[in-house]
C-alpha cells in the first residue's frame, strides 16, 4: 500500500503531470500516458535524449491523442501555409505554443537527426517560431506536421493567424531612420563644438567649412528621417486636425531654413546640431512607443478558432476540404473533440456538444438527430455526421460579425491627452511667433524673422512628444510583468477614463474547471464503489465529475442500467438498487431551494445524502465588487440564472446581473450604457463576448493562457492577475498624472527658452543646450515616477 | 591646420562605414532575433548521445 502511493507520486519523465498508473515504463523511466512515452521512445531512438539533461520535464502532456492531419496533402491548404518552394526544397514557419525552453529550442533543431529531409531548422525563441526547409520530394508537409506533433511539438496550424499577418507587415524602416539620424547628430555634434567654444580669427577659414558640411548632414536627417513628420502633418491638415507632428514638422521645417540661411549668408552657425538631436530623440520616442508582443495576436477572430479544413463525406468517401470551400448540402463528419464550423442539421451519431466558448453555457448540450446545431460547438464523444444548412460566413455565430461594431473604423475612440494638448499648444504657439513678428517687424525686419523663427524653434514640442511615449511604454512594461498585455500604449490612457466595468460570467469570473464537488454524505468505501461503477457508465458531465473525484476502484458489473436524460440514472448493481440524480427522480419532489447543483443518492430505498457541486470565482472578486462605488459593475451571462444567488453578494443589486444574453444583446447592452455617456470595460472570453469587447471602450479578453485563442481585443489579462485588476486601474490613473506633470516640465522649459526667443536673441548654443536637457529630463523624470507608483501599488 | 579637411573627411567616411555595416545587418535579418542566439550558445553540440 505504502509502496503504490510513492509511486503514485511518481512525476511523469516527460511531461512533469502525475503518474496515475505505473503501465507506462520505458528504461526504468515513468510516464504519464502512452503519448509521452511514445515521444520518449522516438527521442531515445534517435539518440536526442540530451533533451530531458537541459530541463527537468520539457515535454508537454499527450493525453489526447486523436489528432488528424490529412488535410495537409490538400494543394490548396499547403500553398496557404508554406512560404517558398521550388522543384526541390520547401520552407514554412511554424507556430509552436509549446516553445518555452532551452530544451525545446535545442531538440527542435536537430529534427534532422530524427529526418534527414530536413535540411535546416531554426527557432526564434519569442516568436514561438520555427522556420523549416525541406526536401518535399522525401517528406511531405503533412508526415513534417506529424512528425512535429510525434515529438509533442504540435504546430498550431490556421489559415488567418499570426505568422502571415507578422512577415507581410510592411517595415516602416524606423530602426533605420533612427541609425541615420543618430549618426548626422553625432558628426554635427563634433563639428559644430568648435563654434560653441569659439573660434580665433586665425581659425575662421573652418568656420563657413563646418558650416557647410553641418547642412549637408542635415539634409538625410530632414528628408529621409525626419520625413515621416512632414507626411503626418501636411495628411492631418487636408483632414483639418492639428495634432502634435504639426509643430513638430513646422520645428524641423524652420531649423532647416534658418540654419541654411544662416551659414549661406555667413550669418551665424546655424541650428544643425539642435535639429538633428531633435529628430533623434523624437525617433527614439517613437520606437519606445512601438512595443510589440510577438506571440500575442489582438486581431483574432472566429476564423481563427475555427479549424482549417473539415472531413466531408463525398460518395461515402471521407474526404478533407478547406474550410472556404464548404457548401451548403455538405455531409460533414466531426470527431471527438473538433469544432463544428457551420451551422448544420445532425443526421448520424450522439451528439454532446460543448458549447462553452460560443454561449457561455457550461455544461454540453446534449442533440437528437435531425436537430440544428450551431457552429462554434465542439462535440465530445463519438464522431457524428451532419448536413451544413447554412455557409460558414453566414451562421448563427460569425453573424455577429456583420454587425456595424465590426465594420467601423477602430479609430473613434477617446482621444488623448497629448491630441488634445496639441491642438491647443499649436494656436498658442503660431500665435507667440506672429506677435513677436509683428512687434519688431516696424523697428526692425531682420529681427522680426530672427524672433519668429527662434520661437518655433525653441517652442518645438519635443519634450512633450515625448512624455506620452516614455511614460506609455513604462507602464506597457509593468502591466507586462503582472500578465496583463496591452495593445498599445493609448490603450494605458483609456484605462484611466473606465467608469463602468462589464462582466461575463463563464469563464470570466468562474474558471474552466470552476465547480468543486463535495459530498453531504457519509459513505463507506462500498457504497462509494457502487456509485463509482453506476456513474462511469456516463457521459453525462456531472457524473463523469463524480467518478472522476471518487477516483480509481475497481469496476463492479452493473445488472440493470437505465439513464432517464436530464433526470438521473436508476441502475442495479449486484443485490443493490440505485438511485442517482435530480431531487424530483430520486426523492419525488422537487427541491426547495438549492444553492448548488445537487445529486442526490439513493442505495436500497435509503436516502444517502447528495454531491454537490458548487461554483467557484475567481481569486480576487470580491476585490473587484469593493470597486462599486466609483464603478458601476454589470455582470452579462450567457448563461441560466441558476448562480444568481452566489453572484448577487458581488454586486450592487440585482439589476446589475443580465442573464440568458445572446452575443448580440451583449452587444446592444455595452451600447446602451455607451449612450448614458459611461465608458465601459468589457471583460470577457469567449466568442460570444467578441461582439461586446469590440463595442466597448475597452474590451479586455481574458485568458488562461495567452497563446490559446482569445477573441479581438484591445488587452489580454492572465487569469491569474485577474485579482490585480483593481490595482491596474489606479495605476493607469496614476500613469495620466504623470503625463500631466510631465507635461508642466516640459512647459516650463519652453517657457525658459520663449522668454529668450521672444527677443530674437537665441543663440544656437542656448538651444544646442537647452533641448537635450528638457527631453534627459522628461525621459527621466517619467520613468522614475512610473516605477514609483508601481511600486507603490505594488505592480513591482 | 589644413590637416583637418583630410582628418575630417577620413573620419566621415570611417563613419559612413561603420553605418553601411549596421545596413548592411538590419537588412540580412542579423537583428531580428535577438533572444535565441543567446541560448542556442548554452546548447552542446555533441554527436554522442550523453544518457
Amino acid at each position: 500500500m505504502i509502496e503504490s502511493a510513492l509511486i503514485e507520486k511518481t512525476s511523469c519523465y516527460h511531461c512533469g503531470d502525475e503518474c496515475l498508473t505505473e503501465q507506462y515504463t520505458a528504461d526504468d523511466k515513468q510516464f504519464c500516458c502512452q503519448g509521452c512515452q511514445t515521444v520518449y521512445q522516438v527521442l531515445s531512438e534517435n539518440k536526442l535524449c540530451s533533451y530531458y539533461n537541459y530541463n527537468d520535464h520539457p515535454g508537454a502532456t499527450r493525453t489526447r491523442i486523436d489528432k488528424r492531419f490529412d488535410y495537409l496533402s490538400e494543394p490548396s491548404i499547403v500553398s496557404e501555409l508554406i512560404d517558398y518552394t521550388d522543384e526541390r526544397v520547401t520552407t514554412v514557419t511554424f507556430y509552436i505554443p509549446h516553445i518555452h525552453c532551452s530544451s525545446c529550442l535545442w531538440l527542435l533543431e536537430q529534427l534532422n537527426r530524427i529526418n534527414p529531409a530536413v535540411h535546416y531548422c531554426r527557432v526564434d525563441f519569442l516568436k514561438k517560431q520555427l522556420n523549416i526547409r525541406f526536401d518535399h520530394q522525401k517528406l511531405s508537409l503533412q508526415q513534417l506536421v506529424e512528425l512535429l506533433y510525434d515529438i509533442g511539438y504540435e504546430p498550431l496550424i490556421s489559415l488567418q493567424d499570426i505568422i502571415k499577418k507578422q512577415n507581410s507587415a510592411v517595415k516602416d524602416n524606423l530602426v533605420s531612420k533612427i541609425a541615420v539620424a543618430g549618426f548626422c547628430f553625432g558628426n554635427v555634434m563634433l563639428l559644430s563644438f568648435p563654434e560653441y567654444f569659439g573660434l580665433t580669427s586665425f581659425e575662421n577659414s573652418f568656420k563657413y567649412f563646418f558650416g557647410i558640411l553641418n547642412i549637408l548632414i542635415c539634409i538625410p536627417v530632414v528628408f529621409y528621417s525626419g520625413w515621416g513628420y512632414f507626411v503626418s502633418a501636411w495628411q492631418n491638415l487636408r483632414n483639418k486636425v492639428l495634432n502634435i507632428d504639426f509643430p513638430l514638422a513646422l520645428g524641423i521645417a524652420v531649423l532647416f531654413i534658418r540654419s541654411a540661411a544662416e551659414v549661406f549668408t555667413q550669418t551665424g552657425a546655424g541650428f544643425a546640431d539642435t535639429l538633428c538631436g531633435l529628430v533623434f530623440f523624437l525617433l527614439i520616442g517613437k520606437f519606445v512607443q512601438k512595443k510589440t508582443y510577438h506571440h500575442i495576436s489582438f486581431e483574432r477572430d472566429y476564423r481563427s478558432f475555427f479549424p482549417v479544413a473539415v472531413h466531408i463525406l463525398d460518395n461515402n468517401i471521407e474526404k478533407p476540404i478547406p474550410l472556404s470551400q464548404l457548401h451548403i448540402h455538405h455531409r460533414m463528419v466531426i470527431r471527438n473533440n473538433e469544432i463544428i464550423p457551420a451551422d448544420a442539421i445532425l443526421l448520424k451519431g450522439d451528439a454532446l456538444v460543448d458549447f462553452s466558448f460560443v454561449t457561455g453555457e457550461a455544461v454540453p448540450v446534449s442533440k437528437t438527430l435531425g436537430e440544428i446545431i450551431y457552429a462554434g460547438g465542439r462535440q465530445t464523444g463519438e464522431a457524428i455526421e451532419l448536413e451544413v444548412v447554412k455557409p460558414v460566413s453566414q451562421s448563427y455565430l460569425t453573424q455577429l460579425w456583420n454587425n456595424e461594431a465590426f465594420t467601423r473604423k477602430q479609430d473613434n475612440r477617446m482621444q488623448t491627452f497629448n491630441e488634445k494638448v496639441s491642438k491647443y499648444f499649436t494656436i498658442v504657439l503660431l500665435l507667440i511667433a506672429f506677435s513677436s513678428f509683428f512687434f519688431w517687424l516696424p523697428t526692425d525686419y531682420k529681427r522680426g524673422f530672427a524672433a519668429f523663427t527662434a520661437v518655433l524653434i525653441v517652442a518645438c514640442p519635443c519634450a512633450l512628444a515625448l512624455s506620452t511615449p516614455f511614460t506609455m511604454s513604462a507602464a506597457l512594461s509593468i502591466f507586462d510583468r503582472n500578465l496583463f498585455y496591452l495593445k498599445n500604449t493609448a490603450v494605458v490612457e483609456q484605462l484611466a477614463r473606465i467608469n463602468t466595468i462589464v462582466l461575463d460570467k463563464t469563464g470570466t469570473i468562474t474558471t474552466g474547471d470552476s465547480t468543486c464537488v463535495k459530498i453531504e454524505a457519509s459513505l463507506t468505501d462500498e457504497q462509494k464503489q457502487l456509485v463509482y461503477s453506476v456513474c462511469i457508465n456516463s457521459i453525462h458531465p456531472l457524473c463523469r465529475m463524480i467518478y472522476h473525484y471518487l477516483g480509481g476502484m475497481e469496476r463492479l458489473r452493473v445488472n440493470k442500467y437505465a439513464e432517464i436524460p436530464g433526470k438521473g440514472i436508476l441502475a442495479t448493481v449486484g443485490k443493490h438498487q440505485l438511485r442517482i440524480g435530480s431531487s424530483k427522480l430520486v426523492l419525488g419532489y422537487p427541491e426547495k431551494v438549492a444553492h448548488s447543483t445537487n445529486v442526490h443518492l439513493v442505495i436500497d430505498q435509503l436516502y444517502l445524502g447528495y454531491f454537490a457541486f458548487e461554483h467557484h470565482y475567481r481569486e480576487g472578486m470580491e476585490k473587484i465588487s469593493a470597486l462599486e462605488p466609483s464603478l458601476n459593475l454589470h455582470l452579462l451571462s450567457g448563461d441560466q440564472d441558476h448562480e444568481r444567488a452566489d453572484l448577487v453578494k458581488f454586486f450592487k443589486d440585482t439589476s446589475r446581473l443580465h442573464f440568458n444574453q445572446s452575443p448580440q444583446d451583449k452587444l446592444d447592452f455595452i451600447q446602451s450604457l455607451q449612450n448614458n455617456g459611461d465608458k465601459v470595460m468589457m471583460i470577457g472570453d469567449g466568442l460570444n463576448d467578441s461582439g461586446a469587447l469590440k463595442q466597448s471602450d475597452l474590451g479586455v479578453a481574458i485568458t488562461d493562457n495567452v497563446n490559446n485563442f482569445s477573441p479581438r481585443s484591445d488587452a489580454i489579462l492572465d487569469g491569474r492577475s485577474f485579482n490585480k485588476l483593481p490595482a491596474f486601474l489606479r495605476f493607469s490613473k496614476d500613469t495620466v498624472k504623470i503625463i500631466h506633470f510631465s507635461f508642466l516640465i516640459s512647459l516650463t522649459y519652453n517657457l525658459v527658452g520663449l522668454s529668450y526667443a521672444v527677443t530674437g536673441n537665441l543663440s544656437p548654443l542656448i538651444a544646442a543646450i537647452l533641448m537635450p536637457v528638457s527631453t534627459v529630463t522628461i525621459i527621466s523624470f517619467t520613468s522614475i515616477a512610473t516605477h514609483l507608483v508601481a511600486k507603490q501599488r505594488k505592480l513591482l | 591646420m589644413s590637416i583637418i579637411y583630410f582628418l575630417i573627411g577620413c573620419s566621415l567616411l570611417l563613419a559612413l562605414c561603420f553605418l553601411t555595416a549596421f545596413f548592411w545587418a538590419q537588412r540580412t535579418g542579423q537583428n531580428d532575433d535577438l533572444h535565441t542566439p543567446s541560448m542556442r550558445i548554452l546548447l552542446d553540440d555533441d554527436d554522442e548521445d550523453l544518457t
